[in-house]
């Protein structure tokens, strides 16, 4: 994308500070309404946990953030995204293989999909369809809640109110039966709740993994179950296929919410880091950059997480002891890296031989519900795992343009790498994490290290470092319900609001959450042009 | 690795015969819609000499053990305690709600043995209500193989076929056979409302089972048929399908996409007698209140949609094969909306457009007048209609 590198100071209606997709969502909104708006991005591209980068000559990767699910409909047609070059590709099986050498297989076919589970369990391949079916229901159920500007329970505000008479209202029209099943996924751990459902372990292992991608829970923590429901939010809007695998790698996303935000008239800066929010009488004034640059505008606004912004952007003293209280304690553990592969040749999987449609989805390294709480055990005593849940994608098998013909980029999500590990992240550490990663993936796909060109690894702390993602968590702070809706991120700043007028906050780190969403990027915007639900 | 789709035990015999490479899908198999590149002649054979179906890709389920009986009374809505070795039933059964989860028959092969056929798979349903009881539940959709011998000429075919005189084997019972040295049991059942016979065998006998049939039939018309020829005879015999006249209330997403048996036209099948089955409470229940949804036949009046065609310098355009679409059925000239039909087809024999619907009761008493909407050169118009007692066609030799 062509962005104006600007330089000097200058006046604006608002300042975005950062440029993931939430940063460019907000502006994209803001500047549709009219305003004069400024996105200042301390990189040299936009996109945060968003981005597509050639870090092998010829060889592209979705660096961090590889898959897209929960993109809302709403932005993309708000901002015209796909005339703005959103392409979004299907990303339609996946395939647990086992030590055994056999493997579980969801295919993009109901038929398909019921005959692979009843390979393993005729009863689970019936159960599958009707979990299914509950699920996307459940997801129905919030999936409002994740469209507004969450009521702040202990207010009295007529908005409030009305607020929370709609959250009560809506939870009312639910059957017993459908609140009952809320309740266990909102209070179970992912492994208990997949137990009232399956006996086939490997399908649990695989369920359960996508409910603690990017938090600090195991499948038997208490709580996992609610992730679970995040990946059926994605599946309800399959209609609209908001789900798979944006074309040019998760960077395109991220670009052409840009591309909208220029059109509608925002300056993107890069290279630009801001260092200071400045305030005046508990107002936010304007931004200083890292150069020395001075900004100033009447509306700032953060796309960062919380920590970053509130311990390191704002003075202190401008906000109250107990609001930096509540933020020091915000959970936001890092749990999760990324190992991105230039390979020669494709993988051969031993459960699958040669190439097939399976290399086209999600390969999930979950062989069995022990193997993942084993690797979150590793995690809990301050290790990465020794033999880590991974979530594996060939972006160039849905996408050829990500590598040079015939040779292909794989993507490999890999969890657990807690952020703090005991003796602190090295290069030696990183190393050594990249190892477990290549011989976890060849217990399944011998000749992996034969076709491998060259590697990226990146532990948490390097996600940090370069996507100032605090502890490199990605999801900007925790998916646990202690720090969702009116508490994300904290009680009584739910509203994308903070104690400093004007100062407002829009990434991950505000409801509802992480991923490639851009909801917080948009109720933000709405809520700062008054306009909000 | 294949994920295609697998083609049923007959598929070594189906396949070569399929002229236009009309496979549809059903159940997780491939069958064919027709064989030849239109179907008329398939259903004709139907009505005029006998049709060959490969009925293979139902759900099939063998419960056994003392309490097997138990277990299927206990989950459908037909008296099965009540029935003998030796009948086969038509049943629905319902959740607890009593709502349809599915419909199939019920052949009582044995004392403690039973044989449950159905749209969907129900493996978990019958073994969810099996806890406590002495049985086993197995999943025999892939080890049986069944074929649909439909037609006048059925039982002389069979009877050639078999050796063995099948006029004693009346509506609804089974007997075992030999079909040139394969055992099978036959069915006396069907889904066209014609006579006609349902042949059961073990999967790996299907090809020498499918060409004794050919050879003793074809002297006599027989004719294998596909999916479209079927489809237009069952919605001749007011026979009700999954998925297309009715939605299981497993895969319903709100409460109005279910149904009852009695609003299905289903009440004949539930043993309200019996003392306890899934669903009898609400059924019970239901049964007090005045009805509210009736499924029945209605028929599309020729003359005036006729006339809509002709307004137009245009002739009549109907139906080619059965459509499964919904419908809007409004009351006579205005925008009253009363229900809507699921599947509807010509019926090349009766010369009459036929649908089933759903329609709310006060408007499904026979004879009543409405109109359907009908799209002629891309307008939508209102043809009228009326209805009609299923089924629409029940010829005396299905029972005889
Ligand atoms: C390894 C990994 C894998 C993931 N996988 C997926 C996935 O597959 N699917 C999915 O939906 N989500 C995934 N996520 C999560 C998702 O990527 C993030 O939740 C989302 O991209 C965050 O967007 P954001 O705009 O809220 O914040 P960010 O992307 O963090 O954006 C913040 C921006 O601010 C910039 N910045 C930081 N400090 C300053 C400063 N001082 N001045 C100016 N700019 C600054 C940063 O460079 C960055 O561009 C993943 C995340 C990671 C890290």
């Amino acid at each position: 994308m062509t962005a104006i590198r600007g330089t000097g100071g200058g006046r604006y209606d608002a300042i975005v500070i950062g440029g993931g997709h939430n940063g460019l969502v907000t502006a994209a909104y803001l500047a549709r309404a009219g305003k004069r708006v400024v996105v200042l991005e301390r990189r040299h591209l936009v996109g945060g946990a968003a981005v597509t980068e050639e870090v092998i000559p010829g060889f592209r990767f979705s660096v961090f953030s590889y898959v897209v699910s929960l993109l809302r409909p709403e932005i993309i047609r708000d901002l015209s995204l796909p005339a703005h070059g959103l392409e979004i590709l299907p990303l339609e099986s996946t395939v647990t293989p086992m030590f055994d050498g056999d493997y579980l297989a969801a295919w993009p076919d109901a038929d398909q999909t019921r005959r692979e589970v009843a390979r393993h369990s005729l009863r689970d391949a019936e159960a599958y369809e009707e979990y299914s079916r509950l699920m996307g229901l459940m997801a129905m159920a919030v999936k409002p809640i994740i469209g507004m500007i969450p009521p702040d329970p202990t207010s009295l505000s007529p908005r409030d109110l009305r607020g929370l008479l709609r959250v009560g209202r809506h939870f009312q029209s639910l059957s017993a039966k459908h609140f009952h099943l809320l309740y266990k996924l909102m209070t179970m751990s992912s492994a208990d709740f997949l137990d009232e459902w399956f006996e086939t372990d490997v399908l649990k292992a695989t369920k359960s993994a996508s409910g603690i991608i990017g938090t600090f829970m195991g499948p038997r923590t208490p709580g996992s179950a609610y992730v679970l429901l995040h990946h059926y939010m994605g599946e309800i809007d399959g209609a609209f296929r908001a789900w798979g695998f944006a074309r040019g790698g998760t960077g395109a996303i991220s670009e052409s919410i840009g591309r909208a935000a220029r059109a509608f008239g925002t300056e993107v800066r890069l290279d630009a880091e801001v260092t200071k929010v400045r305030t005046q009488g508990g107002k936010a004034t304007g931004v200083v950059l890292a150069n020395g640059d001075e900004l100033q505008a009447p509306v700032v606004v953060s796309s960062l997480d919380p920590k970053r912004t509130f311990l390191r952007l704002v003075d202190e003293a401008d906000l109250p002891a107990d609001f930096v209280a509540d933020i020091r304690r915000f959970r936001i553990r890092g749990s999760s890296g990324k190992v991105n592969l230039a390979l020669s040749g494709l993988p051969d999987f031993t459960c699958l031989p040669g190439v097939g449609p399976h290399l086209r989805g999600a390969i999930s390294i979950s062989p069995s519900l022990e193997y993942v709480e084993r690797a979150y055990d590793d995690a809990k005593y301050g290790a990465f795992s020794r033999r880590p849940y991974m979530d594996i994608i060939l972006p160039s098998m849905i996408d050829p343009g990500m590598a040079p013909p015939g040779k292909h980029v794989m993507s490999v999500f890999v969890q657990y790498a807690p952020s703090t590990i005991t003796g602190g992240w090295d290069d030696s550490r990183r190393d050594a994490f990249g190892n477990a990663v290549l011989d976890a993936i060849a217990q399944f796909a011998p000749n992996i290290r034969d076709v491998i060109i060259d590697k990226q690894v990146l532990t948490p702390a390097d996600i940090e470092r370069i996507t100032g993602l605090t502890e490199g968590n990605i999801f900007q702070g925790e998916l646990a319900l202690h720090q969702l809706f009116f508490l994300r991120p904290s009680p009584g700043w739910a509203q994308y609001r903070t104690p400093v007028r004007g100062l407002w906050q829009c990434g991950s780190g505000t409801h509802p959450g992480g991923g490639i969403m851009g909801a917080g990027g948009r109720l933000a915007a709405l809520e700062i042009l008054g306009t909000g639900a | 690795m294949t994920r295609s789709l697998p083609g049923t035990p007959f598929h070594p015999r189906t396949a070569p015969l399929v002229e236009g490479q009309t496979w549809r899908r059903w159940a997780g198999f491939v069958v064919a819609s027709s064989y030849e590149l239109h179907h008329d002649r398939e259903y004709h054979a139907i009505r005029t000499s006998a049709a060959l179906f490969d009925v293979s890709p139902l759900f099939k389920y063998h419960v056994r053990g003392p309490d097997a009986v138990r277990l299927v009374d206990r989950v459908v809505t037909r008296d099965v305690a009540g029935a003998r070795v030796g009948q086969v039933l038509y049943t629905p059964w319902c959740d607890a709600a009593g709502k349809v989860l599915d419909d199939g028959t019920v052949s009582i092969l044995a004392p403690d043995f039973l044989r449950v056929t159905a749209a969907d798979p129900n493996y978990r349903w019958l073994c969810e209500n099996a806890r406590g009881l002495r049985v086993t539940v197995d999943d025999a959709s892939e080890s049986v193989a069944a074929l649909a011998l439909q037609g006048p000429n059925a039982r002389t075919i069979l009877e050639h076929a078999t050796g063995t005189d099948l006029a004693g084997l009346r509506f609804f019972r089974l007997q075992n056979a030999l079909l040139r040295g394969v055992p099978v049991t036959i069915t006396r059942t069907g889904y066209t409302g014609d006579l006609g016979y349902e042949i059961w065998m073990d999967a790996s006998q299907a090809l020498p089972a499918w060409d004794a049939l050919i050879a003793a039939g074809t002297p006599f018309g027989l004719t294998p048929a596909g999916i479209l020829a079927l489809d237009v005879a069952r919605i001749e015999a007011g026979l009700l399908l999954l998925d297309v006249d009715y939605v299981s209330a497993r895969k319903a997403l709100i409460e109005p996409q279910k149904s009852s048996p009695l609003e299905l036209g289903l009440e004949w099948t539930v043993g309200f007698d019996k003392p306890a089955f899934v669903g009898r409470e609400a059924l019970v229940a239901e049964r007090e209140r005045p009805a509210e949804w009736r499924f029945t036949g209605v028929e599309v009046a020729w003359e005036p949609l006729e006339a809509l065609y002709t307004d137009l310098g245009l002739a009549p355009r109907l139906p080619t094969t059965a459509w499964r679409t919904s419908v809007p059925l409004y009351a006579p000239g205005s925008e009253h909306q009363v229900g809507y039909a699921t599947s509807g087809c010509w019926s090349p024999l009766l010369k009459r457009y036929l649908t089933l619907a759903h329609l709310e009761a006060p408007y499904a008493e026979p004879g009543r007048e409405l109109d359907m909407e009908v799209t002629v050169e891309h307008r939508r118009k209102r043809a009228r209609a009326n209805v009609c007692a299923l089924p629409f066609f029940n010829p005396g030799r299905k029972r005889a």
